[in-house]
């Protein structure tokens, strides 16, 4: 279980104070307007911003002493998660090693990975000439490959038009279920949660807020 | 947003900065240190009580005003006219010429110029069959006519970048308006040009207030002689170490405050050579397009004529001699040398200073401090080469022998004038490959070797290119620090080209300019193969 008590946060004048449960298979949304904080809420949790104070922990061990790439987590952006100039295979084979020091093995996992997102035979070819959806599958299976209890879904699906949006999410459904993963999702569209069958939670002056319809 | 970092994990960003900053402080502090502390002796003031140096002082800021003023006015015109006249025949081959200082040796140049408008050359014989008196190429003329050979291509560049920034909306509305082109100059085009005026002209004034090369050739004298020159004689001439000191801390004091000015003042030099003409502009011609052409061919042949008097004047019955003399062969050899050591050293720090000034920007958002960090790369704006020189040779002169360890000197004096260039060229493409993807390289852990060569290698792999080779032109076409400290044990080909110059042996000079505007060229092109993306996938596809 992902456990943040009054995590605070300062941005400039702005205050943030984060209090929320989140369980292993199971996806937490996270609602607000631009500026309310969503991404701040990702990159304190991810360790790219640090807290002022709170806890922050997994399975009751704290987080915060952790540098970002130690965390058990993995994001998935909304845009720029791949690497252009380098293929499809070499842009998962970092979740692997940042070296890209890769055996057969791995490239055996690499393939595998990739047919689970449906995108099979890519291997090889540039992630520059990929498609917005294609961009977004290659990247999930990156964060699959790194084999990370906790994902963060950072508006992932807001650049994608609508049918293609469609097709990932119910990927990203079947891929949280089957991994059992612990997810955050950010996001403006309530329709997004929605269909991931979220808890939903309100974000609006810096505090979370449980959301029952 | 500013992200800040977390615990740092095993991450040695702030290595390559530091050792680029160490490099920089041990060829530049220790000189400068060395520079103040003899201050003690002699009082930089009291020079001012030398009517000399008052003069030579008074030169500087008089040629360096002219130059800049005769540049920018000059360029004005010409930047109107290409600017207007959007489909001119070549048109894109001479701007692209324009840029073609960047990598032409000065010497070279001027040999060319001279060829065109010296006393023999074809414009003084074209005149003086009509009865007109010569043109003097010496003095504050010839001065002024090279720099504006090398800065108001310069000028006219940046103003027709910003002409092209227009937006086509406002040349829409100017044809509905009806606007002739008086009004369009006074409503579109001058706004246009004017925010970059100012900047253009101070960047043109400092490189022309330490115009070290021009001087030396066509000026001299007391008439005719900037700070930068005054030093160089006064240390290898005059062996006035007092002199030397005292006109060095003066220069150090005039080239702070320039800078300092300098930095209010914006402007958009270029720094590729490719001019791309802007899409879609549907800019319509205008003005009197007899007198467009007249400027761009006048401009054109401007450009053109030396380089052509150049290449028809080192050809010569000499140049086989000349090719085949062993100082010669010894020049060729330390100037490759010289060039390609001083751009990879210049690289080099230019890369280091940029990876920690990036990841200082962007990961711990401190956007000024990371580029204070940067612009310790500029020092030789603050220190230009001579005055560098004279500090190098203060600190080393009871330690070694100076003129046996010339080629060294030459090395750093050269490296540091080339990386305020490296810098500009690598800055914008480094620091594209960091920041889109910063949270995902953070949260992936790529760091140190990996990143460089996993992710910035491949982005900045052409513009590293680019830097190498013109910082290397920069080091094989330089004369300033070989001036100070070469000998008849080292010598260069621009050492060489001088002294042949000097002592009137035209042919030879001709042939060894031609051989170091090759050597030069040469070394440019190899430096871009070598980076290219072609050359590495052959090599790779062998191994």
């Amino acid at each position: 279980m992902l456990k943040l008590n009054k995590l605070q946060v300062r941005l400039g004048t702005n205050e943030f104070n984060y209090t929320l449960q989140a369980d292993a298979n199971r996806v937490s949304a996270i609602l607000g307007k631009s500026g309310s904080g969503k991404s701040t809420l990702l990159n304190v949790i991810a360790g790219f911003l640090n807290a002022e104070s709170g806890e922050l922990c997994w399975n009751d061990q704290s987080l915060l002493n952790l540098a970002a790439n130690q965390r058990p987590i993995t994001t998935l952006f909304q845009q720029h998660n791949l690497f252009s100039h380098l293929t499809v295979a070499q842009n998962v084979g970092l979740g692997i090693h940042p070296n890209l020091k890769l055996d057969e093995n791995d490239h055996q996992n690499i393939r595998q990975v990739l047919s689970e997102v449906g995108m099979e035979g890519y291997d090889n070819k540039s992630a520059a000439n990929l498609s917005g959806g294609e961009q977004q599958r290659t990247a999930l299976a990156r964060c699959l490959m790194r084999k990370q209890p906790i994902l963060l879904l950072d508006e992932p699906f807001s650049a994608l038009d609508e049918s293609t949006r469609h097709e990932m999410i119910v990927l990203t459904k079947n891929v949280i279920t089957k991994h059992r993963l612990c997810v955050i999702l950010v996001t403006h569209n309530e329709d997004d949660a929605d269909r991931l069958d979220a808890v939903k939670y309100q974000l609006s002056a810096g505090q979370l807020k449980l959301q029952t319809s | 947003m500013s992200l800040a970092a977390t615990k740092a994990s095993f991450n040695r960003w702030w290595l390559p900065g530091c050792i680029a900053l160490v490099v920089l402080m041990l060829m530049t502090g220790l000189p400068l240190i060395a520079l103040v502390l003899s201050a003690n002796d002699v009082s930089p003031l009291s020079i001012l009580e030398n009517a000399y140096f008052r003069r030579v002082i008074a030169f500087s800021f008089y040629q360096a005003l002219l130059s800049a003023l005769l540049s920018v006015g000059l360029a004005i015109p010409l930047a109107l006219a290409l600017s207007r006249e959007q489909f001119f025949v070549g048109r894109q081959l001479l701007i692209n010429l324009f840029s073609l200082s960047l990598v032409i040796p000065t010497l070279v140049a001027i040999f060319g110029i001279v060829a065109v408008f010296g006393r023999k050359g074809w414009i003084n014989n074209a005149t003086e069959s009509l009865g007109i008196e010569p043109f003097s190429i010496y003095g504050l003329g010839g001065i002024l006519l090279a720099h504006v050979f090398f800065n108001m291509p310069l000028a006219a560049r940046v103003l027709l970048q910003a002409l092209d920034n227009i937006p086509n909306e406002q040349w829409r509305l100017s044809t509905q308006l009806r606007m002739r082109s008086w009004a369009q100059l006074r409503f579109i085009e001058w706004p246009a040009m004017r925010s970059q005026l100012l900047g253009v002209f101070m960047l043109i004034f400092t490189l022309c207030f330490t115009s070290f090369t021009i001087v030396m050739t066509l000026g001299g004298g007391p008439r005719a002689t900037t700070i930068e020159v005054a030093i160089y004689q006064a240390l290898r001439f005059d062996f006035d170490l007092n002199a030397a000191v005292s006109l060095a801390l003066v220069q150090l004091i005039f080239c702070s405050a320039l800078l300092l000015i300098s930095a209010f003042f914006k402007h958009d030099a270029p720094l590729g050579f490719a001019y791309k003409a802007t899409e879609h502009l549907i800019r319509p011609a205008s003005g009197y397009r007899w007198l467009n052409a007249l400027l761009i061919i006048i401009a054109a042949l401007f450009v053109l004529l030396p380089l052509l008097g150049l290449v028809i004047s080192a050809i010569n019955p000499s140049s086989i001699d000349v090719l085949t003399h062993s100082n010669t062969v010894r020049a060729i050899i330390n100037t490759i040398v010289i060039a390609l050591t001083a751009s990879f050293l210049s690289v080099a720090m230019g890369i280091g200073l940029l990876i920690s000034s990036r990841h200082i920007r962007i990961r711990f958002g401190k956007h000024k401090l990371g580029q204070w960090i940067q612009h310790a790369g500029n020092i030789i704006l603050v220190m230009p080469p001579v005055v560098l020189g004279t500090g190098l040779f203060l600190l080393l002169r009871n330690v070694a022998d100076v003129f046996s360890i010339a080629l060294l000197l030459t090395i750093i004096i050269n490296s540091l004038m080339a990386l305020p260039f490296v810098l500009r060229i690598l800055d914008g493409p480094l620091m594209q490959a960091g920041t889109h993807h910063d949270r995902l390289i953070q949260s992936l852990g790529i760091t140190g070797w990996a990143r460089w060569r996993l992710l910035d290698w491949p982005l900045v792999r052409k513009p590293l290119g680019f830097a190498l080779g013109v910082s290397a032109t920069l080091a094989a076409g330089d004369l300033s620090a070989i001036a100070l400290f070469g000998s008849e044990r080292a010598l260069t080909l621009p050492l060489l080209l001088f002294q042949r110059v000097g002592t009137y042996r035209l042919y030879e000079a001709a042939t060894t300019a031609g051989i170091l505007l090759i050597v030069c060229l040469c070394l440019f092109l190899l430096l871009q193969a070598l980076t290219s993306g072609t050359f590495l996938r052959n090599a790779n596809a062998k191994a």
